[in-house]
């Protein structure tokens, strides 16, 4: 597919400029000229007034691609650290099992190192079998032995749908396996749904720094490869009567270019218990002041609570970065998320709109946090919070 | 020893909004600059070039005609040489096709160290530097944030974890990508500005680096983007009016009916 301007029909009115969000397309000689930016997200083909702008199949279209019929099942690389199965990877087999179900098809997961005791527990977190691999190679993390064996395995029972979470681990050796098998990789996805026509999977994440979504396809090849973000999918249903296989694989063969001399753990603070936190309290720019922040632990203090930060506030002082939500800080999925004079740039939402309840507090009632929230109030936060404060401490004391 | 370090041209999406009216981008006077990580990139091939001497520092980047500013920015901060590969044939290329289009340039030019940006700002997407890594056959190691110790043998360094770091050690050449903590760019001395002022910047197309068409731009490229869109409200939201005081309890109200409270 291509996207191409019929000079005879384009009248130089330079309406497609700006719609397209990459740039592609420029004014030459009067006329529209789509450059190599282009990205086929076919938002300029409405815009133009004289329907110049077309769609065009190339010689790749017309000629048949791979079988994809071949490929089946849904697979989900667990990853391991210190021997134990990390979360991001039980909130993929959560997300795994509902794409399984949705093609009728098997959910595997694929773990390398760890105990067998790991091992079943995946399948008690909703896999149908667990393809382990045990051997020394796998207790510190190196690219190769990663990338030579799920590269093989891909290749011997030909999934369709491969996942895994946006570590640094997996950030590291997934794009390898993909550009090894030649098939597409989609990073960071936020949201992952089947295409009920097609059966493909719609791979949706941010884009120019959040500021946009998009989603994301990859139509002729197989497996569909994702890696999605610790802390964006819910984890599935915990059963400890599920029962599965496990397949102990051979793991000969596999060594390493890489060696880790050593691990050196570092007690960040960025545990500032965000990640578990039930209720999280939110400061922004909105604040005006560090001392803004002092209200707000007073807040979540009473809720048993956390205060977390737009990067506005970080970026002004007021607060260290362990507490920053957002693409570039934290991920989190509280019960409760209340966002005090945060505008709700898509670079925040990104870190906490899969909260359960959202809260907004804005003086702007078009700002866009009210998009994601569940409760909007619009006012100030000196009026609105302090108010919160001494409400929620009388329903408290009338309860006891 | 020969280092080509990978650089992008990008918005600076700092300052790219959304207008949620046409669900377009905004990017009037948002300007181009070189993808901050790729700074990093470069301040660290010629911090190498500074320690070992015997360096040729090659700057690379796949891009529009345009794109040629940001290899003079970095031959401004010293690097040796720039090549641009632009070319129709690259247009829609995805990381697949960017990967293999930059390690056949690569090839090209020679290597025995390729550093890159953890991510470009534009796509956020980190796969550029592994995926290049495969093609080329040899090591990476991600997240580099310093480099303990390089000889014309291997190379020694800190990657970046979760929730510390690994000293790993690799035989060259091999491929970093590297984080911010790694260093402090330079700024571009005024020799450099008056040297990138005149370097000739070498433009490559698909047919200088023996590429095969079938792997470039939107051919060889597996994904596609199916549309864009602005993150919409939800419907269930409920907008509280009155006073301050009104719309707090309304929603302690609702909270409470919830056994939130
Ligand atoms: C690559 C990249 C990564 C980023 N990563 C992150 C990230 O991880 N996390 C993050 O948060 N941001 C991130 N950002 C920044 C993001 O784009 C926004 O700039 C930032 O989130 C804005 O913070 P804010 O909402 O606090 O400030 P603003 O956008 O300035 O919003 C302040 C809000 O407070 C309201 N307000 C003002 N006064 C009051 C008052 N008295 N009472 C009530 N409301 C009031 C205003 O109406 C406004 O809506 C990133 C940006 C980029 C480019
Ligand atoms: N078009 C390009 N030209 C040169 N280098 C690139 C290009 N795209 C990506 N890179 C390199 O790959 C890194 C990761 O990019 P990405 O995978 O797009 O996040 C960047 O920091 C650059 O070093």
């Amino acid at each position: 597919m291509r996207i191409k301007v019929d000079r005879d029909l384009c009248t130089g009115c330079e309406a497609c400029v700006d719609s397209c969000p990459y740039d592609a397309i420029e004014i030459k000689d009067e006329k529209a000229f789509i450059n190599e930016y282009c990205q086929l997200c076919r938002n300029c083909l409405s815009v133009c007034p004289e329907g110049a702008i077309k769609e065009v199949e190339t010689e790749e279209d017309r000629t048949e691609g791979m079988d994809l019929s071949q490929f089946r099942g849904v697979w989900v690389m667990a990853e391991q650290r210190d021997g134990k199965v990390v979360d991001v990877s039980l909130e993929l087999l959560g997300a795994g099992r509902r794409l399984a179900d949705e093609r009728g098809s098997e959910l595997t997961a694929v773990l390398f190192g760890a105990s067998e005791d790991e091992a079943a527990k995946l399948i008690h977190w909703g896999a149908d079998r667990v393809l382990h691999a045990q051997s020394p190679v796998f207790d510190t993390f190196n690219d190769d032995p990663y990338v030579e064996l799920l590269s093989r395995l891909i290749t011997q029972y030909k999934p369709e749908i491969v996942l895994t979470g946006a570590t640094a681990i997996g950030r590291s050796f997934f794009p390898r396996v993909a550009a090894r098998l030649r098939t597409g990789l989609t990073a960071d996805c936020t949201s992952l749904e089947i295409d009920k026509e097609t059966g493909h999977l719609l791979q949706i994440r941010p884009a120019f720094g959040g500021n946009i979504m998009a989603t994301i396809l990859c139509p002729k090849h197989r497996p569909q490869m994702a890696t999605v973000r610790p802390r964006v999918m819910k984890k599935g249903e915990y059963n400890e009567s599920r029962k599965g296989e496990i397949i102990k694989l051979d793991v000969e063969g596999l060594s390493s270019r890489t060696k880790v001399l050593q691990s050196i753990k570092e007690e960040s603070e960025t545990k500032v218990n965000l990640q578990e936190a039930d209720v999280i309290v939110a400061g922004g720019r909105g604040l005006g002041k560090a001392e803004g922040f002092k209200m707000l632990e007073e807040l979540a203090s009473l809720l048993d609570g956390a205060v977390g930060a737009s990067r506005a506030a970080v970026d002004e002082g007021w607060i260290s970065y362990s507490h920053q939500v957002g693409q570039t800080g934290k991920t989190v999925c509280p019960k409760i998320y209340i966002a005090c004079g945060i505008s709700g740039a898509v670079q925040h939402l990104v870190g906490m709109q899969s909260s359960d309840i959202i809260i907004a507090i804005n003086k702007n009632p078009d700002a866009p946090i009210f998009n994601v929230a569940n409760y909007g109030i619009v006012g100030d936060v000196y009026e609105v919070v302090p108010e919160l404060i001494k409400k929620i401490k009388e329903v408290k004391g009338s309860c006891q | 020893m020969r280092i080509v370090v990978c650089i992008k041209q990008v918005p600076d999406t700092a300052e790219v909004r959304i207008n949620p009216e046409t669900n377009t981008l905004v990017r009037d006077g948002v300007p181009s600059i070189i993808n901050p990580y790729d700074l990093h990139a470069i301040e660290a091939a010629l911090q190498i070039k500074e320690k070992l001497g015997d360096v040729t520092v090659t700057a690379l980047t796949m891009g529009p005609p345009q794109a040629e500013d940001a290899l003079r920015e970095a031959i401004s901060m010293g690097v040796d040489e720039a090549l641009l590969l632009t070319d129709r044939a690259f247009a829609g290329s995805d990381t697949l096709a960017t990967s293999y289009t930059l390690s056949r340039a690569i090839q090209k030019i020679g290597f025995d160290l390729v550093i890159c940006g953890k991510q470009a700002i534009d796509g956020d997407t980190a796969q550029v530097g592994p995926e290049m890594a495969e093609f080329l056959n040899i090591p990476h190691i991600a997240y580099v944030k310093a480099i303990e110790e390089i000889s014309t043998q291997g190379i020694r360094v800190q990657r970046l974890m979760e929730e510390g770091y690994d000293i790993v050690e690799a035989p060259l050449p091999v491929l970093l990508t590297v984080v911010r903590e790694i260093n402090e760019p330079r700024l571009p001395s005024l020799k450099g500005k008056m040297r990138a002022k005149k370097a000739e910047i070498k433009k490559l197309t698909h047919t200088d680096i023996d590429a095969e068409e079938d792997k470039l731009g939107l051919t060889g490229s597996p994904t596609a983007v199916k549309n864009i869109f602005a993150p919409e409200a939800r419907k269930d939201r409920k907008m509280f009016s009155g006073s301050p005081a009104e719309q707090v309890a309304a929603l302690v109200e609702e909270l409470k009916n919830l056994k939130c409270l």
